[in-house]
């Protein structure tokens, strides 16, 4: 009993809690030492990646563009019901802050962002902006009206209100082929701007072809790879990797000089007379898919294979041995315990799928284009970056969607990625 | 008359087979052995002996590079593993992970297309049959290695095949698990009277479960004879030094007389010793005498050899003590004492005088 008596030796139930007082703040110092470990590396990621992202798709439903440039306009529209042209008071505010923006610079930029709702609106604005330039007084209203009649329309100032929010759905139902109506109810957009939906079905179909090309592709592979012995199995796997080690941009150039019509598989074609005029084979969906299909493989083919190489080839032995044909036996025994390598491959593929730009734009012709194509278009040529961060912002969605509900089917946690 | 005897006699046999993986060694040399019907056959050997190669052409994962394997009076070298109808236990239990434990036993019936109320009872008889029955609905990773031994089993045995085939199966097992799923492997061969072909390299697993056992070595069967025989009459001496444990002399075979010849040793000593086929008059030899049956006893006893010897080291084992000992001419030797009340004073350094029949000393090849 003396042992029990030793300070620091409570009771049993003493010392229940001060074990568990320790075993938390031995836990705390692990925790600490292992988030050190990560905290470089996730500041970095936080820093240049996921705070640039948020802060792109932020502008997808961002519009501070009229507010902070015709601030007075907008105001006197507060006060408008909306239900016929505005009075004098916002033509003057309106004449107000045209003179600030001609002084600016920046007329052309908002006659930008109305004309997305409007067409017409920034050459309308861009005369406006001369017009006040002109010098003069008011009463503005009738002479907005004498210059151009549409300035009495009620649709465009119930547009301009509208575009005076600080936040707005423009883009992102732009981006799903809908619009807001004069009144704000959501309608179908109009026919000529609805080119969306094709887009975004036309980038998921791509995707999915290429998807299963590279599974039917790669299975084979993947199983050779994993049964051949180490020898030629790694020669056979830098056959596979080889592709990573050439750039995209030439693996996609290289299509081009095999597909076009005056290309290597065209002279092969006819000189085997298998053809009797020249195919087109690229510059089309056939050429796209091709060519996005040969870069995917290996990332199909590395998580089949890694599950493959963990699967005892005793089973398939044991199916054999318990009287199951070879085919049975792989489809039966086999097949089945690869379904994680195959989900995770294709999930890999079928994302990376969704954001390809560059091969379809070089070897794609105008209908195979992507939605990475388009947000490269708002992004680069059309200014437009709030429409550009609408598109993205939408793929991202589709993409942890698809990955969400993998995760319930497969489960992520089964899928192993090397 | 005698052919049809002999055919069914033996249920497997394997009649001058060799394999050759990459054509220039041989993992099997000229392998010719008889498996009886109902019998439990182990091979026995070390890693790379031969014996799993043999195992596999007898379910038809390998083909022989030549000669002949018969299965119940005819030729299986042309039939496919899935037509050979032999169950097999593989080492690592072989279970599919993606099906329940009752899919797993159920396998084997419903690639044979059986109906599914036959499947089901089946399996649950063959579960029943090695205990598992309530773990019909769980899947084999819920399962403990014993268990999944088990399923493993049951799922060789359900189609009821008349030849098994084990792939040491317990060797992932812990020591206790193993010696319990030994002994349950030994009652079911018994209580359904199929053929089992067994592959071990655990000497003491080997002698607990068969009938017979085959020893390989370097792609030779070395002896194949039921346990006692192999311990007590080793053929060479690769089967003694790998069965059990066993003292070995070397020396010249000088004179026969009999069934016994004397053989002298490097220092002159002369031991008396049995004669076996391994080794003639004249030629060099092993003695081999297993630690047991050294006695401590005076000069001048009933047995055959006497020697005088000090003693190196005991090492105290509960039932039995090991004493190490060198005799004079240099060569050491264990002697096992019973742990009896009578038992003399052991001290180390001191002198002890030791001896054996000449029954018990057999004169081997001198590999």
């Amino acid at each position: 009993m003396a042992v029990a008596a030793l300070p620091g030796e409570a009771g049993p139930a003493g010392d229940r809690t001060s074990l568990k007082t320790k075993l938390r703040r031995a836990e705390r110092v692990n925790r600490l030492r292992s988030f050190s470990l990560v905290a470089p590396l996730l500041l970095f990621v936080l820093a240049v990646f996921a705070l640039p992202i948020g802060l792109m798709l932020l502008r997808a439903v961002e519009n501070t563009e009229v507010r902070e440039t015709m601030p007075r306009t907008i105001d006197a529209l507060d006060a408008w019901d909306g239900r016929e042209t505005p009075g004098e008071e916002v033509f003057a505010a309106f004449a107000t802050d045209l003179v600030q923006t001609q002084k600016d610079r920046t007329t052309a930029l908002v006659g930008k962002r109305i004309n997305y709702e409007v067409p017409g609106a920034r050459s309308r604005f861009l005369k406006a902006g001369r017009l006040v330039d002109a010098g003069g007084g008011g009463p503005w209203k009738e002479k907005f009206l004498a210059s151009d009649a549409e300035w009495g329309s009620v649709e465009f100032w119930a547009i301009m209100k509208r575009a005076g929010q600080t936040l707005t759905p423009y883009y992102l139902l732009t981006s799903v082929d809908l619009r807001q109506d004069a009144g704000g109810a959501v309608t179908t957009n109009f026919a000529d701007q609805s080119i969306f939906i094709d887009i975004f079905i036309r980038t998921l179909s791509i995707s999915l072809v290429v998807t299963l090309a590279t599974l039917v592709l790669g299975y084979p592979v993947a199983h050779l790879l994993a049964i051949l012995p180490p020898r030629h199995a790694n020669v056979l796997m830098i056959l596979v990797l080889l592709p990573f080690t050439t750039s995209i941009l030439v693996r996609t150039t290289a299509w081009i000089v095999l597909l076009q019509s005056n290309g290597v598989l065209n002279d092969i074609l006819l000189a085997l007379h298998l053809t009797t005029e020249r195919v087109q084979l690229i510059f089309n969906r056939f050429g796209t898919v091709l060519a996005m299909t040969h870069i995917q493989l290996p990332f199909t083919i590395l998580p089949i294979y890694s599950v493959m190489k963990s699967i005892p080839p005793s089973h398939l032995r044991a199916a054999r041995s318990l009287g199951a044909g070879p085919l049975t036996a792989f489809v039966s025994v086999y097949v089945p315990q690869t379904l994680p390598g195959v989900g995770a491959g294709c999930l890999l593929t079928f994302i990376l799928s969704l954001g390809y730009y560059i091969t379809p734009a070089l070897v794609g012709g105008p209908q195979d284009q992507m939605v990475s194509y388009f947000v490269a278009l708002y992004t680069n040529r059309e200014m437009n970056w709030g429409q550009a961060s609408a598109l993205g912002g939408i793929l991202l969605m589709i993409t942890l969607v698809l990955y969400a509900v993998f995760n319930r089917v497969v489960g992520i946690d089964k899928v192993k990625l090397g | 008359m005698k052919h049809a005897v002999s055919a069914n006699d033996s249920f497997v046999e394997f009649a001058g087979v060799q394999k050759s993986y990459d054509g220039e060694t041989l993992v099997v040399k000229d392998l010719s052995l008889r498996i009886r019907r109902g019998e439990f056959l182990t091979m026995l050997g070390p890693s790379g002996s031969g014996k799993t190669t043999t195992l596999m052409m007898l379910a038809g994962f390998e083909t022989p590079t030549s000669g002949d394997i018969m299965l119940d009076g005819a030729r299986i070298d042309a039939l496919p593993p899935e037509k050979r109808n032999i169950g097999m236990v593989f080492q690592n239990y072989a279970l599919f992970p993606h099906m329940s434990v009752a899919q797993n036993v159920g396998y084997p019936l419903k690639v044979r297309g059986r109906p599914k109320a036959e499947i089901a009872d089946r399996v649950a008889k063959a579960l029943d049959m090695v205990h598992l029955g309530s773990f019909a609905a769980r899947m084999p990773g819920q399962l403990s290695g014993g268990q999944q031994q088990r399923v493993a089993l049951a799922r060789a045995l359900v189609f009821e095949p008349k030849l098994v085939l084990m792939d040491e199966p317990l060797g992932a097992l812990d020591k206790q698990l193993r010696e319990h799923m030994q002994m349950e492997i030994r009652h079911l061969h018994e209580r359904l009277g199929i053929t089992v072909v067994y592959v071990t390299h655990d000497q003491s697993e080997a002698l607990t479960m068969s009938d017979r056992v085959a020893v390989f070595n370097a792609g030779i069967i070395q002896q194949v004879a039921p346990p006692s025989e192999l311990y007590e009459y080793p053929a060479n001496s690769f089967v003694a030094q790998f069965i059990g444990e066993n003292n070995r002399l070397p020396g010249r075979i000088e004179a026969a007389n009999g069934a016994l010849c004397s053989v002298v040793l490097a220092n002159g000593d002369v031991v008396t010793a049995t004669l076996t086929e391994a080794a003639g008059v004249g030629e060099n030899c092993l003695l081999s005498i297993r630690p047991e049956r050294v006695q401590i006893a005076p000069a001048g006893g009933s047995l055959d050899n006497h020697f005088e010897a000090v003693i190196a080291e005991t090492i105290y084992l509960g039932d039995h003590v090991r004493v190490r000992c060198v005799l004079d001419g240099g060569a050491e030797m264990v002697v096992k004492v019973g742990n009896v009340e009578d038992r003399p004073v052991l001290a180390v350094g001191s002198r002890i005088p030791l001896a054996w029949r000449a029954q018990d000393c057999r004169a081997l090849d001198a590999a």
